[in-house]
């Protein structure tokens, strides 16, 4: 069959799709509705997916609604982000064995399979070129997560709804994607009509995008489609702009917004873990009762621990203050100077998934409104 | 080789759950029994070997004049000791009667009061002796158990995280009940330790491993009643089997202040 740049396709041909990437070997992941919420998880049928769902979000609030249409991805972002497959939350790193008054150590053999993400947003785009960056962009590469990126195959979804906590636009990583992809699609449901602009990124996407039987597009139909990803823009409901938030945090570090904010978060580390960039792990050994094996294994961490922070005796950010200053400056500061941009894509998970519904957004307004009071402020602790 | 250390397992007052756990590990018990000479451990034999023990696990929390005394010689017969469960750690369901008159009980319950000796309050191991290391849960998880035996056996620190069940919750891939249903769940001031197992079945947690180490329970509570939760639901989630210990203790206590203050509000009003 023939590579395709830019089809037409119909829901039903969202099928095709799949099974042509199940036939080349992918383990295809996906949207599904799972426990209330749209997560990302097996996808073997366009039934799987979250057909005629939506959900409501604001701060520590998610609701799953029913559209009044059929719409494939007519819901926004989820608890679950594609770093769990890529960078799995738990991870043995290897094995030791006891060998008479020595040890023989084993290596852990992981074959990860090749993974096809389909649904994946413009802004968990970004946020998996963000993890790129940090885990096999520099001088030491993390092999596990190089071994599962490798193949990957992304299939975008652009936005044709800015989801209650979003704020993309503000830092430009949305509502639709540019570049990164195998293929885009773009959903249009009216009245009359239903299809999806799917274009192709790379070549194998075009011959992917070949076997799903859609046909060439109209003009009108791609006007529609790109109209619909503006009004997604239109409608954000949150910013968080300027390119002097990395200096203006830097001074900040006796603002008094960090004590309020401290009053209502909880160190629960909801955050990190649904943030898609957060990346952090921690190691931990583990015996055998007998002592004749061991085992070391990665896990995922959280600035918000206490052990997080544990050096020698104590540990340096006790104070939940510490803890959320820690997030954010990292999260918006230092990782500028760090990996070159922000480590924020604005996909505003953390604001839904946060049971207090503590906003990044209007903790960062709130330290602008008062940051030259705030960085005049004598320090305490 | 030495001789193999010796490993005591001592019972106060509770309902004998975390022993059970440690009975309940049934193989890997064996190859503690191949570890460790089970010197001392009623629940399981009868025969006993004298101390001193090089751990002790200790469950249960003190209750009478008399367990009072006998668990300074249990600190005295052990090198380490750990206090396993919520009644070691925090005094357990059986501190609901530190929050009331516990002579009232006693003349309610018993025909001959007289012959009842019962402290005041139930308190956790650590309120009478030196702790080596307190282990939460009701039950203790048997992962957790075994996991500090053989950090012990090896020479190591354990691995019991203070963090919250959130973030188990979140490695185990559910979904959050608070936010996706309004459930009100006990996760983020709540230890972890049991693999988030309530949230998995979409329900809240009820705390049953007692606080984390930063718990904000005056956050998660104002959130609870922002959910529609009342005051006296609040009071009832923070009074459970970990009712003593400090953090839950100071919420409850606050929300039954607010609580009387209201009936003597409401009383004078209508009076
Ligand atoms: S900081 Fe929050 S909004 Fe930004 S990428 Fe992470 S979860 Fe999304
Ligand atoms: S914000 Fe915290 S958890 Fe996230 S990457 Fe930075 S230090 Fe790690
Ligand atoms: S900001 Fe919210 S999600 Fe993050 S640690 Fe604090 S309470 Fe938890
Ligand atoms: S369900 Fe409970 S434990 Fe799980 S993340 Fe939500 S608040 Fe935390």
């Amino acid at each position: 069959m023939k590579a395709e740049e830019r089809l037409v396709i119909r829901p039903a041909h969202i099928q095709q799709l799949i099974d042509s990437l199940i036939r080349r070997g992918y383990r295809v992941k996906g949207p599904v509705v799972r426990n209330e919420a749209v997560v990302y998880d097996d996808l073997s049928s366009l039934e799987d997916l979250p057909i005629g769902w939506t959900d409501e979000q604001g701060g520590g609030r998610y609701r799953l609604r029913r559209r009044d249409d059929e719409a494939l991805f007519g819901y926004s972002l989820g608890p679950r982000t594609w770093k769990v497959f890529l960078h799995p939350p738990e991870r043995r790193l290897w094995k030791a064995e006891r060998n008479g008054r020595g040890f023989r150590i084993i290596e852990e053999e992981e074959r990860p399979p090749l993974f096809a993400f389909i649904g994946v947003r413009p802004c968990e785009l970004h946020a998996i070129s963000i993890l790129d960056r940090v885990l096999a962009g520099g001088e030491f590469v993390d092999p596990s997560y190089r071994a599962r990126r490798e193949g990957l195959f992304v299939v975008v979804a652009n936005c044709g709804e800015a989801g209650g906590t979003c704020f993309c636009s503000s830092m430009d990583t949305g509502p639709a994607a540019a570049s990164g992809f195998d293929i885009a699609l773009t959903e249009v449901v009216t009245a009359e009509d239903h299809y999806l602009l799917a274009e192709a990124g790379t070549g194998k996407g075009a011959e992917v995008l070949g076997e799903t039987g859609g046909v060439r597009p109209g003009e009108a139909e791609i006007t529609a489609a790109r109209k619909t990803v503006e009004e997604a823009a239109a409608r954000m409901g949150r910013s968080m702009t300027g390119s002097d938030l990395k200096d203006l945090l830097y001074r900040s570090y006796e603002h008094p917004r960090w004590d309020d904010v401290a009053r209502r978060c909880l160190t629960c580390g909801n955050c990190t873990m649904v943030c898609p960039t957060c990346f952090c792990t921690t190691v931990e050994d583990r015996t055998e009762i007998t002592g004749g094996t061991a085992e070391r294994w990665q896990r995922a961490d959280s600035c918000f621990s206490a052990e997080f922070s544990y050096i020698h005796g104590g540990s340096i950010r006790s104070s939940p203050k510490a803890r959320y200053r820690h997030w954010i400056m990292h999260k918006l500061a230092a990782w500028v100077d760090q990996f070159g941009r922000s480590g924020c894509v604005g996909c505003g998970r953390c604001i839904t998934w946060c049971p207090v519904g503590i906003d990044i957004t209007e903790e960062v307004g709130a330290i602008r409104k008062n940051g030259v009071r705030g960085s005049d402020r004598e320090g305490e602790g | 080789m030495g001789r193999k250390p010796k490993l005591a397992v001592y019972k106060f007052a509770s309902c004998d759950g975390c022993q059970l756990s440690l009975l309940n590990c049934e193989e890997e018990l064996m190859a503690v029994a191949g570890e460790m000479e089970i010197a001392y451990f009623l629940e399981a034999s009868r025969a006993v070997v004298k101390g001193p023990y090089q751990l002790s696990l200790v469950e249960g929390s003190i209750t009478t004049p008399r367990d009072a005394e006998r668990v300074h010689q249990v600190r005295r017969a052990s090198r380490f000791l750990v206090s396993i469960g919520a009644c070691a750690t925090s005094g357990g369901i059986q501190s609901l009667r530190n929050f009331k008159d516990v002579r009232e009980f006693v003349s309610v319950v018993y025909a001959t009061a007289e012959y009842i000796e019962a402290l005041e309050k139930s308190t956790p191991i650590s309120y009478h002796v030196r702790v080596d290391l307190e282990l939460q849960g009701c039950p203790v998880g048997k992962d957790q158990l075994l996991e500090v035996i053989s950090a012990f056996l090896h020479n190591r620190r354990p691995n019991v995280p203070a963090y919250s069940v959130c973030m188990e919750c979140k490695k185990a891939g559910n979904v959050c009940v608070m936010v996706a249903s309004g459930t009100p769940c006990l996760g983020p001031v709540t230890r972890a330790g049991c693999g988030a197992v309530c949230p998995a079945y979409q329900r809240g947690c009820y705390g049953c491993f007692g606080p984390s180490g930063s718990p904000n329970t005056i956050s998660l509570s104002e959130r609870w009643q922002q959910i529609g939760k009342g005051e006296e639901e609040i009071v009832r989630a923070f009074r459970s089997f970990n009712a003593y210990a400090e953090p839950f203790r100071r919420e409850s206590e606050a929300y039954e202040r607010l609580l009387t203050e209201k009936a003597l509000r409401d009383s004078t009003s209508s009076s």
